[in-house]
């Protein structure tokens, strides 16, 4: 016997969400999804989800089961029970309910719609197909996978706070036309992806990867444009300004001059943001928890420059 | 016990109570540190931003250090852990990578095994059995009535497989930790989420609002202090608190210790001893709870 603790909502009857508690015999081998059918099928009709292909293929029945996203076809409900034999369900987060299980998906499409998500070739349409290598698809193959069900959008620690962050999915979205062989606008891409709520506002927390049902992995590819971006001189900004400064730092010691980061991060002639470093600065002064103003280096700091060399850094 | 010693960068730096108290919990308990002192920044995920082939072959080249050691590694930093796992991961899958990683650190000395050393943070270490029996046998003095809220730092939870915690989504090996040393845990929500730090030069507002909703659920759940193993998390969620205090209508005041401070505290060291005057949100009020 399972219990299906589900958040229900209704703005219609009433204007706040609820908790209902549905019970179920027989549920060995079934699917979350499977689950979610019989409750609606013999004990309530009126219970609102999303779902079509049951394969994990159509992305539509994304839910939060135990405070997480999951896709409910994916899972089987005996691997999801916690204490109490309960599995609790929520609609997904960082979106408006609708009805129950139910999202509104508009800001999650609007932003997917902003990256542009279409091929921008420079050059005329070919005859026959534009080709590609093995090589050229696979730096693509994996954002392909995206079945665009908003796992990592409920689950991104910085929508919660943010609304004007872009988000995992039109990143990785965004990847897939970034290095695409056959795109011709990467600069203006990357240029628009580095502006405020785009990649440089991800706070690598990780959820996206861990929450997305394919092998999109959001959090990587956000990485990918990263590189792109400074690859293509993408720099005034203060996360790309971040990236070179850090590098630069264990370049040049080995370790962090975490003195020096934070101020070629927001960039010398930035008045306002250096400003804005005051106050902690001061304070960890004041406490003696100022970094060291001579900063040392690591043993052996010459093989982690050549290391740098090597690479051409 | 003996392990090689990852100190990273930050606990050089700015959070120096950090490695005070890493060392004075060694001694307490008797463990062995041998510090890597030619080993490089991990990186923090940073450097793979410029070059991820750069960052794999600084971080093989300090597993590799560990492995000439013949000692397993122990970080002292969430962050760090996670991004050496990652090495280990992204090498250890790819042979061609692996021999491309090794040969770039050939004409140092250094060729990375892999296999050979754990990486493992110091919070797994004292979360074994064995660390456990050690903690439960040295404890002096007992944390009761100490409400602590344990906040894990997202590079030791997530991805999962690379994880050291048997449930990433749920874990308990802090938890564990704090209770042997007397203390009570805290759950809440909040514990496994990120602290808004690497974003602090590019996102403030948002940084300091996500630091503020997991110190915030902290003081709601009933916490006395926040415990982290990261010092980038204690940066965002001490060094920054007034800030968020003031971003916060209801206020926020609340402290954050590094783990290696609670375990020492109980081990019997003094606050000062374990560099807790350093904090920028005075840990004062522990004192009378523990007196």
């Amino acid at each position: 016997m399972i219990t299906f603790k589900i958040k229900r909502y209704n703005p219609e009857k009433q204007a706040e969400p609820y908790f209902e508690e549905f019970q179920l015999g027989e549920t060995d081998d079934l699917t979350l999804l499977d689950c979610l059918n019989q409750i609606k099928w013999t004990l309530d009709g009126s219970l609102t989800y999303r779902m079509s292909c049951r394969s994990a293929i159509c992305g539509s029945c994304a839910v939060k089961a135990n405070g997480h996203a999951i896709l409910a076809c994916q899972k089987q409900a005996s691997q999801l029970v916690k204490d109490n034999d309960t599995i609790t369900l929520e609609p997904l987060g960082n979106m408006k309910p609708i009805k129950d299980l139910a999202v509104d998906f508009k800001p999650f499409w609007d932003k997917v719609d902003k990256v542009n998500p279409y091929l921008q070739p420079s050059k005329k349409s070919p005859e026959k197909e534009t080709k590609q290598s093995p090589e050229q698809f696979k730096l693509i193959d994996d954002a392909s996978t995206c079945i665009m069900c908003g796992a990592c959008y409920s689950d991104c620690n910085v929508l919660e706070v943010d609304d004007n962050f872009l988000g995992p999915a039109a990143l990785a979205k965004a990847q897939r036309f970034v290095q695409d062989s056959r795109d011709g606008n990467t600069l203006a891409r990357v240029k628009e992806l580095s502006k405020p709520g785009g990649i440089w506002d991800c706070t690598h927390c990780g959820e996206c990867v861990e929450r997305c049902p394919k092998p999109a992995e959001p959090f990587d590819r956000i990485k990918e444009i990263m590189t792109v971006a400074l690859e293509q001189g993408v720099t005034n900004n203060n996360g790309a300004r971040h990236a070179l400064s850090f590098t630069k730092s264990v370049k040049s010691s080995g370790s962090l001059n975490e003195n020096i980061i934070p101020v070629e991060s927001v960039g010398f002639f930035n008045a306002k943001g250096l400003f804005d470093l005051l106050p902690v600065g001061l304070r960890m002064l004041f406490k003696g928890k100022n970094p060291p103003i001579l900063h040392k280096s690591i043993d052996d700091v010459d093989d982690v420059k050549r290391i740098y060399r090597e690479l051409n850094e | 016990m003996k392990f090689a010693l990852f100190t990273g960068c930050v606990a050089k730096g700015a959070t120096r109570e950090l490695m005070l108290s890493t060392m004075k919990s060694a001694e307490g308990l008797g463990i062995e540190f041998v510090e890597m002192k030619s080993a490089s920044c991990c990186g923090a995920g940073v450097v793979s931003e410029k070059n991820p082939l750069l960052a794999d072959a600084l971080n093989a080249r300090t597993i590799s250090i560990a492995e000439e050691q013949g000692l397993d590694l122990v970080t002292i930093c969430s962050t760090c852990q996670g991004i050496l796992k990652k090495t280990e991961c992204h090498v250890d899958s790819d042979p061609a990578y692996k021999e491309k990683v090794n040969t770039v650190l050939e004409e140092g000395g250094h060729q990375y095994a892999g296999g050979k050393v754990k990486i493992q943070h110091f919070a797994n270490v004292l979360g074994t059995e064995e660390g456990l029996t050690l903690l439960r046998d040295k404890v002096k003095r007992p944390l009761t009535g100490l409400k602590t809220a344990a906040f894990y730092g997202c590079y030791v939870l997530r991805p999962s497989e690379l994880s050291l915690y048997e449930d990433p989504d749920n874990p308990t090996g802090m938890e564990e930790i704090f209770k042997i040393l007397g203390a009570t845990p805290v759950y809440y929500e909040s514990r496994t989420k990120c602290c808004g730090f690497p974003i602090i030069m590019m996102n403030k507002d948002a940084s300091h609002d996500m630091a503020g909703n997991a110190l915030i659920d902290a003081i709601d759940s009933g916490a006395d202090c926040v415990v982290t193993g990261c010092p980038l998390c204690h940066l965002s969620l001490d060094a920054y608190q007034p800030e968020i205090d003031k971003m916060n209508k209801k206020g926020c005041s609340i402290p954050v210790l590094h783990l290696p401070q609670l375990v020492a505290l109980a081990l019997g060291y003094s606050p000062q001893e374990l560099g807790m005057d350093k904090h920028i949100i005075s840990t004062t009020r522990l004192d009378k709870i523990l007196a």
